[in-house]
């Protein structure tokens, strides 16, 4: 008997509004312990809360983003249970009626593409952060992250592979960056996957038992948590077991998951409607004011850079992977480069300094008109490939404009057929075994004498020149 | 210097102050003098802010002698409910919970009476954390009646009514959920206002049932309250329940005329839990309305005997959520015992929330379980709104209903302690009034043959504070007699 995985997601996102969700405290939560804090994100007596309006705007066009219905009216609920992260020790979430709800997105995966359905988004507060790294038996609670607003977004259980499920939170958070409602950032919290996951014999229509894995510290350990629950889950079935429903943690050093929680001591939260708070009701004008001013969503761009700019279907996805590398593409194809050459220069070699210097595009200090600049160096035939890429070497690290840098390395193109001739003339003197080898018809050995001449020219040898007097040399 | 100060009402004391008639000092020294004369028989401060009193008012006299204009409630001596968040002093709720809890930021009702030069001689005594009807619940000490030593002064802002009853204060600030500003001004002979729920900001009220709680003025005259709702009234930015509406001069209501005015006298505030002692008093206070052009009609609340049903499922199930927060982590008792969390949450509490507390707290816990959220919190929502509804059909008959505020007159302590439901009763006039969200007052009608004070209720519809103000303040001027002041020395 085969057996298939149902896999449902839950992802926490740190939506990125200036202040906290309940109170103007500032949301970096990296400050010094419990400096951006205030009475309400501390949880004192008399204190109130007053829902941000940024947080509900993000939160609208991450609905839309996603195809979710937007409520008309929606309310903010109490979730009770005690944990000293827990300021007023009820978290202040949406129950029954979420902001958005029933939308879905649409994933690549294995050449293909597939619909997850969306089930819902609801926005709530994130807890304090418990420490237990004081020594002597103490604990500390930082309550910088008390507050800060949290988008949970909710899958239907349609993912069925642990690649689906990375193709999913890779789409994702595509999404949230191009909407920049958050960083997105999984080691520091800022966004949180869980995965509920159960399998089925195949073709069967109900669901199995499922185990909910948590706490995994970025995309590729939450396809490994899921590949090997699946085999796990697969395993005791076969053997005859029983899959206990329970809350799995992911041990990234040892590969597996371990039993954290069973479901017999869940919570009766007794969520009930925050009385602090109003209904939240979105009009057709909030709505669509928010969904004006969506930017283009991934999948709509790679398709327009495809068409537009002739780019192939990896190209266009490798640079709308994020939307500052998109902006940053178009912006270089607007300065006037071919958009195929800015294609290959923009994911080959600045994409490499990129990485190499941890960058992100936004702080490059090569403009996009001055990649464009040196591109047109090369057609002109000012430079050659090989010395471009030196060129772009120093613009990334000093941002001077490629003329300047060609101009005060002279590193112009020799282009003179003079000065080429005599280091051909050199090359040959220089090398008589070399050239009894070519006259043998070794034509591997051509090569050689390029490499020498650009040597002798400092790499500045015009190639097609070197290529043309060398072969005229030789021949004689 | 006059010596009675401490009779005068708020009004007098704020023109004698702002015309230069008298030093908010001296006022403030009379009102100290008097608290050191008949403390020890009311024993309605848990805090005494000699000091702070005196800068305050210093304060308020170097503005006079400016030339500037002082503010609305200039010189006044106010007492605020010990829930009242202030950096001035501590903010115990009357329970052990927090009896060292100082809180780091001032209530907005308190920012604005300060700013409207206004003079705290202190906090007074309360049931703990606003549950109960006599102040007996307080962890602190019992609070007497002014009028009856032996008496209870009601609850929950007992030590609010008491003194302003006792002349230890020109007015007070309380709280009132389900009749807590009401029933003790009744049994303590003041007025006492409880607005609609969204008028006056909670910000920095320690929460006891989010959706029922409003801050609101005990005083000894019906103008005192109008002038103190002029000041704590309004729009504020940190509460968002609170309605953004325009506050009126509510002095400006007070016009002696009620010719027009329909009172509509609810059947079901009139039966035989009413004792005929009030009865008589509520019945010779509508009869004043009457004889004065005001037209009486009949009206029905068939809901009213939900209310109580209804009030202790919601109001407990908010409170259970409301102080979970008191768990010993950040700030309050911790059990110096508890060696586990578990032992942290459990020890803390049990040692540190008074009976009736626990037992509120148990009850909210259980209607809101899962299997029990329908039957008991749902249904109780359902309900709330049928009463709602009973009161906007009243309203298309009347302007304001007019009935009793308590069903007895105080009564002596320990009297209803052993029996919670009863002492829930005391409760059964008020509580509608919050379920509804509407504005409710009670202006003394009398006082029984025992000399014990009568309070008449007073309700409108939602906002219209005015209309209340102006029956209420009619009546006061033209009730026939005077209530005399309370036999404490």
């Amino acid at each position: 008997m085969d057996y298939e995985a149902v896999i449902g997601m839950e992802v926490h996102v740190e939506i990125n509004s200036k202040s906290k969700v309940f109170c103007s405290c500032p949301t970096d939560f990296h400050a010094p312990p419990n400096t951006n804090v205030c009475p309400i994100c501390l949880g004192m007596p008399g204190a109130l809360p007053v829902l941000n309006r940024d947080m509900v705007n993000k939160s609208i066009a991450v609905g839309l983003a996603l195809g979710c219905k937007i409520s008309r009216w929606s309310k903010m609920d109490r979730k009770n249970y005690f944990y000293p992260d827990l300021a007023k020790n009820y978290q202040i979430s949406q129950y029954d009626l979420p902001l958005c709800d029933n939308g879905a997105l649409e994933i690549e995966v294995d050449g293909g593409s597939k619909r997850i359905g969306i089930t819902r988004a609801h926005m709530e507060e994130d807890t304090a952060r418990n420490t237990h790294a004081l020594g002597g038996g103490q604990s500390g609670i930082d309550f910088n992250r008390s507050g800060v607003p949290l988008l949970e977004i909710v899958t239907e259980p349609d993912i069925r592979s642990a690649r689906e499920a990375h193709a999913y939170l890779t789409a994702l958070k595509q999404i949230l960056q191009y909407l920049d409602v958050s960083d997105c950032n999984m080691e520091e919290g800022s966004l949180r996957a869980e995965a509920n996951i159960s399998l089925r014999p195949k073709g069967y229509a109900e669901f199995g038992v499922k185990t909910e894995v948590k706490n995994v510290a970025s995309f590729s350990g939450v396809q490994k948590a899921i590949e090997f629950e699946i085999a796990r889950q697969e395993q005791v079935l076969r053997s005859g077991g029983v899959i206990i429903q329970e809350t799995r943690g992911w041990d990234a050093d040892r590969g597996i998951t371990f039993s954290q929680r069973k479901k017999e001591s869940a919570h009766d939260y007794r969520y009930f409607p925050e009385p602090d708070l109003p209904p939240i009701v979105v009009d057709d004008a909030w709505e669509q004011r928010i969904r004006h001013q969506l930017p283009e969503l991934p999948m709509a761009r790679k398709q327009r850079l495809e068409a537009q700019y002739g780019l192939s279907g990896y190209d266009a996805h490798v640079i709308t992977l994020s939307r500052n590398f998109a902006d940053y593409y178009e912006k270089v194809v607007a300065s006037g480069a071919d958009p195929k050459k800015a294609a290959n220069w923009l994911t080959v070699e600045l994409q490499a300094l990129l990485s190499e210097a941890k960058a992100e595009i936004t702080a490059c200090r090569v403009a996009p008109d001055a990649l464009a600049a040196l591109l047109k160096l090369i057609d002109t035939g000012e430079i050659n490939g090989k010395i471009a890429k030196e060129v772009l070497a120093e613009m990334f690290t000093s941002g001077q404009s490629p003329d300047s840098i060609v101009q005060e390395k002279g590193l112009n193109q020799i282009s003179d057929t003079g000065a080429i001739e005599d280091a051909v003339k050199q090359v040959i003197g220089a090398s008589p075994n070399q050239v009894a080898q070519y006259k043998e018809g070794k034509e591997k050995v051509f090569g050689y004498f390029v490499g020498q001449v650009m040597k002798a020219t400092q790499g500045k040898g015009n190639p097609q020149l070197v290529n043309e007097i060398l072969r005229r040399e030789l021949g004689r | 210097m006059t010596l009675d100060w401490h009779w005068k009402s708020a009004r007098e004391i704020r023109d004698a102050v702002q015309s230069g008639a008298v030093s908010a000092l001296d006022v403030t020294e009379a009102y100290l003098r008097r608290i050191d004369a008949v403390e020890d028989k009311v024993d309605a401060y848990t805090q005494r802010w000699n000091d702070t009193a005196r800068s305050m008012a210093t304060k308020v006299d170097e503005k006079v002698r400016r030339g500037e204009t002082a503010g609305p409630l200039a010189g006044v001596p106010v007492a605020l409910k010990e829930l009242l968040c202030t950096r001035t002093g501590k903010t115990t709720c009357a329970s052990k919970m927090l009896e060292n809890f100082r809180s780091p930021y001032d209530a907005t009702v308190v920012r604005r009476l300060e700013e409207a030069d206004a003079v705290f001689l202190g906090k007074v005594n309360m049931d703990e954390f606003a549950m109960g009807s006599s102040t007996e619940n307080s962890a602190i000490k019992p609070t007497r009646n002014p009028w009856n030593l032996r008496c209870v002064p009601g609850g929950s802002s007992g030590g609010s009514a008491a003194a302003v009853s006792a002349g230890e204060c020109a007015l007070s600030l309380g709280s009132d959920t389900g009749g807590s500003i009401r029933q003790p001004a009744c049994l303590c002979g003041c007025v006492g206002i409880k607005p609609t729920y969204g008028r006056v900001s909670r910000y920095g009220l320690v929460a006891f049932a989010s959706s029922l709680d409003q801050v609101g003025p005990l005083t000894r005259t019906v103008e005192d309250a109008a002038l103190t709702l002029n000041v704590i009234c309004g729009r504020d930015a940190m509460d968002a329940t609170s309605a953004d509406l325009p506050v009126p001069d509510f002095t400006a209501a007070l016009t002696g005329d009620i010719r027009g005015l329909r009172i509509g006298l609810p059947k079901e505030y009139f039966t035989d839990a009413l004792s005929d002692q009030m009865r008589e008093k509520i019945e010779a206070a509508i009869e004043v309305f009457r004889d004065h052009g005001a037209t009486i009609v009949d009206v029905s609340l068939p809901c009213s005997e939900y209310a109580i049903a209804v009030y202790y499922i919601i109001c407990t199930a908010e409170a259970s959520a409301n102080l979970a927060r008191f768990d010993g982590v950040r700030y309050g008792f911790r059990h110096p015992e508890a060696k586990t969390m578990q032992e942290m949450y459990v020890m803390s509490k049990s040692a540190a929330f008074g009976p009736e507390v626990r037992r509120r707290i148990m009850l909210g816990t259980y209607v809101l379980s899962s299997g029990y959220y329908d039957a008991y919190y749902l249904k109780a929502q359902k309900v709330r709104r049928l009463i709602k509804k009973d009161f906007d059909a009243a309203f298309e008959q009347c302007d304001v209903i007019a009935g009793p505020t308590s069903p007895t007159p105080s009564f002596e302590f320990g009297a209803k302690s052993d029996n919670p439901l009863e002492m829930y009763l005391s409760d059964i006039y008020t509580i509608s009034v919050n379920l509804a969200t509407l504005p409710g007052m009670s202006v003394p009608c009398g006082l029984t043959e025992a000399g014990l004070p009568v309070g008449l209720q007073l309700m409108a519809r939602p906002f219209e504070e005015e209309t209340l103000l102006r029956a209420a303040h009619f009546y006061e001027q033209n009730r026939g007699f005077d209530m005399g002041r309370p036999p404490v020395a």
